[in-house]
């Protein structure tokens, strides 16, 4: 008998690539066994380290909740505020690095060896880099920010630009334009190059250290040109569970929230009562749904709603579009990106600026939140671009999103800002975004205004909860992956585990309260990732250049 | 009785699937028949292999092992699936169209509570597949 196991000999990659030697072998610190009939295989100690710390700060949250929103209340904004200069030229540092990588040599090394083929389809690929990045931020921003920024009464306008109402709300006519366009430009900063760069710099790192070096798909990783051997101890150990912790939280406490959010759109839409009671029924809800998509399995899961949210999505998109005016938009998408182009480099200036309440309040904000979200999006967009070259996969992962993002931003935010140009006493967008604040309700309200808005609200709702159902579905895969110390064939229940452990979390921190607190923790994350992400940078471009290419 | 006798195999726990390697041999030998191994990897590096050519590599090596040992004609079939812990099952039963096995040899474990929840891998080859199936528990 030759067993094999035993033997990792020398490897014969898909073509050429400079694989990287390593005494470890990839699960042998893993723990195999069962647990009643439930087979496991999980890292030690990375699994009962990430579990057991959010049990902790769960019921941290739960027994002292006013110390703990006092606490990462106070911590997060600390951080944005304080760090804003760093988190503002990190991002910039992020999207040269990729820009870069799309005109250098190096970008013609290919994901998983010079003959790799790549493991899905353009659109498969773009489903999932849609559903997985930023789905529910682009139902619920699309209209909010556009609208914020460009009716903002509270000192918050991007760079300090003119603002198209007087004190008593009375529309400047003089000032629409320049408003306007800042606010389109405002937001799809927010959500083009810099928030896709923080994604692509991880997951560029990951797919390289694993696909082509053959080590553990596992952020650790990424740090072994600094590391070397230690990257399997502490140190890897700490990167590792850091990253499960911030995408555990990150995504139950967005879980929580965003129940709380569906909630007030069901009633907004058809009067369902607003209640927690409603509100953990949604998340039990989502859970079962993302329990089904995880037993599917990856092509017959997460892949498969990808597909039917962004053909659902383009049909809102198209609805809003030629309902809204389609001349009139795809006029405002060309002056979106006109405005982008223009703007992008003070917007992301770090230095010498005075708008404090837009740069520390929103661009510090948003950086510190996508960067939290990094490892797991990053992760997730490795695990499915293998076969791709880093040429084609920058291109692909920063340029073509960012134009879609532009996109929506320009039709969902133009229709929105119509909305409250048009009549600014009746507008629905204008008294739920800026009368009162209510961010859940700013998507239906800018559809209210618009015809057939039963139906369009009703595909709004399913959208968000597809959208969660898939993030639920891809984080449990992250999470169960970097548990099982980056190996990808774990027994199913583990994932199962994670998946309901997320939905439970955000059922506690929902009926107990914490979950904002909670969430301003998970962002704090995003300060010591940064100078993760940074590291990456660099041993992206090491790992690269010893690529045959 | 049959040509054509496929091996699902788990190269990461070949001491526990001993018995069905030995029925596949003992049947191969008693009607002539070739046998085809195959594995299930995936895209990202595992304990075995670095790559999925690596991967393959072995599984060759494996079958040549278990050519000499039992003295029987055998191949090897590695296939690369996007998420093996899901999709074993069909994979494995695309791989037997695929090579055009009669009989498929399968070890698997004392059905237990799970297996109502997740069916064992034999219990769902033999279900579906339209070759005859061995399983050896």
């Amino acid at each position: 008998m030759t067993d094999v196991s035993d033997d990792t000999g020398v490897p014969a990659p898909e073509g050429e690539s400079a694989i990287i030697e390593t005494d470890y072998d990839i699960g042998q610190d893993n723990i195999e066994g069962s647990l009643g009939p439930f087979g496991f295989d999980i890292h030690n100690p990375v699994f009962a380290i990430s579990g057991l710390s959010v049990v902790v700060f769960v019921f941290y949250a739960l027994a002292l909740p006013e110390q703990a929103a006092a606490i990462f209340g106070e911590l997060r904004p600390w951080i944005t505020n304080t760090f804003d200069w760093f988190f503002l030229s990190a991002a910039n540092i992020f999207v040269i690095f990729c820009l870069a990588l799309i005109v250098l040599p190096v970008g013609k090394v290919r994901l998983g060896g010079q003959e790799a083929t790549p493991d899905y389809s353009y659109l498969g690929w773009f489903a999932m880099l849609f559903a997985a990045g930023m789905g529910i931020g682009l139902m619920f921003f699309g209209v909010l920010e556009p609208a914020y920024y460009f009716g903002t009464p509270w000192g918050d306008e991007p760079l300090g630009t003119v603002r198209p109402f007087d004190e008593d709300g009375n529309l400047i006519a003089a000032n629409v334009a320049e408003a306007r366009r800042m606010a389109l430009a405002a937001t799809s900063f927010h959500w083009a190059l810099h928030p896709w760069a923080i994604y692509a710099v991880v997951a560029l790192a990951l797919a390289l250290f694993s696909y082509n070096k053959g080590l553990p798909l596992s952020i650790r990783s990424a740090f072994y040109p600094i590391l070397g051997e230690r990257v399997w101890g502490w140190w890897g150990h700490m990167i590792d569970i850091v990253a499960v912790f911030a995408t555990l939280f990150g995504l139950a406490t967005s879980l929580g929230l965003g129940a709380s959010q569906a909630n007030a759109g069901l009633e907004f839409v058809y009067g369902v009562p607003n209640n927690v009671s409603v509100q953990v029924l949604l998340i039990t809800g989502i859970t079962a749904v993302a329990l089904v998509s995880v037993l599917r399995g990856l092509d017959g899961g997460v892949k498969v709603l990808s597909e039917i949210n962004m053909g659902l999505a383009m049909l809102l998109l198209l609805f809003v579009l030629f309902t809204a005016g389609a001349a009139a938009i795809m006029l405002e998408f060309g002056k979106g990106i006109g405005a982008y182009v223009r703007e992008v480099v003070p917007l992301s200036n770090p230095f010498g600026r005075e708008d404090d309440g837009f740069r520390q309040g929103w661009t510090s904000f948003y950086w510190a939140w996508w960067i939290s979200w990094s490892p797991f999006v990053g992760m997730f967009i490795a695990r499915v671009s293998r076969g791709r070259t880093v040429r084609e996969f920058v291109t692909c992962v920063l340029v073509i999103p960012s134009l879609v993002c532009i996109f929506w931003m320009s039709v969902f935010g133009g229709a929105a800002i119509n909305d409250m140009v048009g009549n600014p006493a009746e507008s629905a967008v204008m008294a739920n975004v800026i009368t009162e604040y209510n961010d859940s309700i700013a998507l239906f309200a800018m559809l209210d205004g618009l015809p057939l808005a039963g139906i369009t609200s009703t595909l709004g709702i399913i959208l968000v909860i597809v959208f969660f159902v898939t993030s639920s579905d891809s984080g449990s895969l992250v999470i169960d992956t970097i548990t099982a110390g980056g190996k990808v064939d774990a027994p199913v229940p583990q994932r199962v585990f994670w998946c309901i452990f997320e939905g439970a979390v955000a059922i506690a921190l929902l009926i107990g309260g914490g979950l904002t607190s909670l969430q301003a923790m998970v962002l704090s994350t995003g300060l010591p990732f940064t100078i993760v992400l940074l590291i990456m940078c660099f041993t992206i471009y090491k790992g690269l250049k010893a690529e045959p290419h | 009785m049959f040509e054509k006798i496929m091996v699902p195999v788990d190269l990461a726990h070949v001491g526990k699937i001993e018995k069905a390697l030995g029925t596949a041999a003992m049947l191969a030998r008693q009607d002539g028949a070739s046998v085809t191994y195959v594995a299930v990897g995936s895209a990202a590096p595992s304990a075995l292999a670095h790559s999925p050519a690596e991967f393959a590599e072995k599984l060759g090596d494996f079958a040549k092992a278990q050519a000499d040992a039992h003295g029987i004609t055998a191949e090897a079939h590695a296939v690369t699936s996007h998420d093996p812990s899901i999709d074993l099952d069909d994979t494995l039963l695309h791989a037997a169209k695929d090579i055009g096995a009669d009989c498929i040899v399968v070890a698997s474990h004392i059905p237990n509570l799970a297996d109502h929840l997740w069916p064992s891998h034999g219990g769902s080859l033999a279900r579906r597949s339209d070759a005859s199936v061995f399983v050896v528990r």
